[in-house]
């Protein structure tokens, strides 16, 4: 159970190699959470994420779980939930793909909205009706700012993003009263193995940063989180802007 | 999940969790409920008052006590009560103290009810005379999870496991109460301040046992010398002669005036309080409203409230005539005063260390208040003798409760800690309150944990009873 704070007790982490999910792990298991469950691709990086996390006092399990397989979702997490209730999923699998590559490769383009948004719409649904059986739960989904306006950059990711977080708040709403909370995060650019490569843009902040601010949301029972929370004011700016000078801002 | 279940929350309004409600109004429809509760179970919940998840029970039943609420027969001689587990202490005033007797036992609220106060084992300004709730009840009904009604009496297992035993055993459906007898429905009241934490401990300390009830309200915000600073209000149900000679109660204007004279003069009977001594009045409040700004209750204006209090309670003042509600139940006035807190909801920590660890609550008080936590009116009290309840919260020695703003950054890290220094010296902290403790904490706490849990686990196997707080502390 989540404590007056927020914290939850049990954990599962999809897409548990990620860099923000296993800083916002390790965060949870100094303070509450004593059961993690990480899915994902089997790899020696989620092994090693669990001993990490183990060493840290949690029991820590690992599930097989691929985001780009949904007729397995219902199975994988299925079989999760049946072994005691989940305070708080963490939906944190997602790529980024190579927007200049992805372009002339629409194949490669397809992966990287599926893995984004179908894969996610798919756990998320799974995920939110066990949630919703258990009567309370967070499920905090990492979105980003990418899918706030479509960036010449990284529109590709970006419109996947979108639709994450499109849906995101629409099951948020679903979910209300049903003492499920759900939690969309956005954060801006991530020092991260994801970005490792890319020029850093400004406000750029760091997968604890984000950590920081899930802990935060979910004390407050937040419905979105901005990391950095001044990202909320420019982002809501840059919205409005028109398309012309949009496209001359090069970002 | 149907769509018969609601968002239910504690008096914090923290950790909201879904239920499906139902609400027993009879012996069979509770068989009933308690059988059809499916697998994630069903636990009692009375008026809502327990600060944290003790009354919810996320994705499975909760029954609402308050359809037992039927007062089935008073002894106006011996001065017993048997009623249902669903009346409130509210109730019970309204009938009993025009017969003379008042409950034996209440917390800072009246809204709790018969049942809930048994499950909590409450305890009151008079614990240091009376002990806990418990110690007054003669017997009560318990329905458990194989579905049968059961008699417990005093003195058996069953009854030690369900007094603090917060619902766990089962759901009580009747009980019998002693009750206290009384002349008046007023108190007798004197005031003084302490300067501070050692002065207030030496003040309850050398003459508590002078008084029925007895309980100071401290200044955490208060720092250096006057760290610890109190109010202490101590008093006696006053005898009848008490009207004669003393001014009328607080709270009402006209009484005042008949005490002063003015009417009293052409009222040769007296004053209203003297006419009807055994009346139970009740003053409220308007609501605040459902959304309540967050942040008003901050550093500065709870730290001018707690200086106003301190500076306008005078420094000793006896036999001051006062009702009920503003003795006992002063946050009863207000309707809804826990919206105050707004959407992020209050923490209320209560804890307790022995004899001899007042070092231990020095320690916590500086550093609450080193911390600055905006709590206002934090309540201190000494304990008399403990109950047998095996989760009964109180033992003898020093008792300190605090209203805190959920959102107070990093106070879970300071309650953790004041936890690890409370279970250091065999301190506990109350479940009723809780929120927010660590499992790991609660069999050092309370050590007749284990027995708590082999009994639940004789009678109830499957886990029929079940409640947030007990998945969260895994009771």
């Amino acid at each position: 159970m989540k404590d007056a704070f927020g914290l939850p007790q049990s954990l599962l982490v999809l897409g548990g190699t990620s860099e923000i999910a296993l800083a916002t792990a390790r965060r949870l298991v100094v303070r509450r959470a004593r059961t993690v469950w990480l899915a994902g691709r089997p790899s020696p990086a989620l092994e090693s994420a669990a001993a990490e996390l183990r060493a840290l006092g949690a029991d820590v399990h690992t599930a097989a779980f691929d985001a780009l397989d949904p007729e397995s979702h219902e199975t994988v997490l299925g079989k999760i939930f049946a072994q005691g209730d989940i305070d708080m999923v963490l939906l944190a699998f997602g790529i980024l793909g190579d927007q200049a590559h992805d372009e002339r490769d629409p194949v490669a383009a397809v992966r990287v909205a599926q893995t984004n948004y179908t894969g996610a719409v798919s756990a998320g649904l799974v995920s939110a009706r066990a949630l919703q059986a258990q009567g309370h739960g967070s499920l905090v989904v990492l979105s980003s700012v990418a899918g706030e306006r479509a960036r010449r950059a990284n529109f590709i990711y970006g419109s996947s993003k979108a639709g994450l977080d499109t849906f995101t708040q629409g099951l948020g709403d679903a979910l209300h009263g049903t003492g499920v909370h759900v939690m969309v995060v956005r954060p801006g650019f991530v020092r991260s193995r994801m970005t490792a490569g890319l020029e850093e843009a400004p406000l750029a902040t760091t997968p604890e940063a984000v950590a920081t601010a899930i802990e935060l949301g979910l004390r407050r029972r937040s419905e979105a989180v901005w990391v950095p929370g001044a990202l909320r004011m420019v982002m809501s700016a840059l919205r409005h802007l028109p398309r012309g000078v949009f496209r001359r801002l090069s970002l | 999940m149907s769509a018969d279940t609601v968002p239910l929350t504690g008096w914090g309004r923290t950790a909201p969790t879904a239920a499906r409600p139902t609400r027993p109004r009879s012996y069979e429809e509770a068989v009933a409920a308690v059988r059809g509760c499916g697998a994630r179970g069903g636990i009692p919940r009375g008026l809502g008052r327990a600060y944290g998840d003790a009354a919810q029970n996320a994705g499975g039943a909760v029954f609402d006590m308050t359809g037992l609420d039927r007062v089935h027969a008073i002894d106006a001689d011996g001065g017993t009560v048997l009623c249902g587990a669903g009346v409130s202490l509210h109730r019970l005033m309204e009938v009993l103290l025009p017969l003379g007797w008042f409950v034996p036992v209440t917390p800072g609220t009246r809204h709790v009810t018969v049942g809930g106060a048994i499950g909590a084992d409450v305890h009151g300004k008079n614990h240091h005379v009376s002990g806990s709730f418990s110690r007054h009840v003669l017997s009560f009904e318990l329905l458990t999870a194989d579905g049968e009604i059961r008699t417990v009496r005093r003195d058996t297992p069953l009854f030690d496991a369900t007094t603090g035993g917060m619902g766990l055993t089962g759901m009580i459906l009747t009980a019998t109460v002693q009750l206290q007898p009384v002349e008046t429905s007023l108190m007798s009241v004197d005031t003084e301040r302490a300067r501070d934490l050692d002065d207030l401990m030496a003040r309850l300390t050398a003459t508590d046992h002078a008084y029925r009830y007895s309980v100071a309200w401290i200044d955490l915000l208060a720092r250096g010398a006057a760290t610890g600073r109190a109010v202490l209000t101590r008093g006696n149900h006053a005898p009848l002669e008490a009207l004669r000679s003393s001014g009328a109660p607080e709270g009402g204007a006209r009484a005042r005036r008949d005490a002063s004279g003015t009417r009293a003069r052409r009222d040769p009977s007296g004053t209203r309080a003297h006419r009807d001594p055994l009346a139970f009045r009740t003053p409220r409040f308007p609501a605040p409203p459902a959304f309540f700004p967050e942040g008003l209750l901050n550093r500065t204006t709870v730290g001018l409230f707690n200086e106003l209090w301190y500076r306008t309670s005078p420094r000793a003042r006896t036999g001051r005539l006062q009702g009920i509600p503003a003795f006992f139940h002063p946050l009863d006035g207000v309707p809804h005063w826990n919206r105050v807190y707004g959407r992020g909801g209050l923490v209320q920590y209560q804890f307790v260390v022995g004899h001899g660890h007042e070092e231990t609550l020095h320690r916590i008080v500086r550093r609450v208040s080193g911390h600055r936590c905006p709590s206002f009116l934090a309540v201190l009290k000494r304990f008399g003798d403990a109950d047998p309840g095996w989760l009964s919260f109180p033992v003898p020695g020093w008792t300190l409760a605090m209203d805190l703003p959920a959102g107070l950054p990093g106070l879970g890290a300071l309650l953790d800690e004041i936890d690890d220094e409370v279970a250091a010296v065999g301190g506990r902290v109350y479940l009723a309150k809780d929120s927010r403790l660590r499992p790991e904490l609660l069999a050092t706490m309370y050590p007749r944990l284990d027995d708590f849990r082999a009994l639940r686990a004789e009678l109830d196997p499957r886990g029929v009873f079940t409640s947030d707080l007990s998945r969260r502390l895994a009771l």
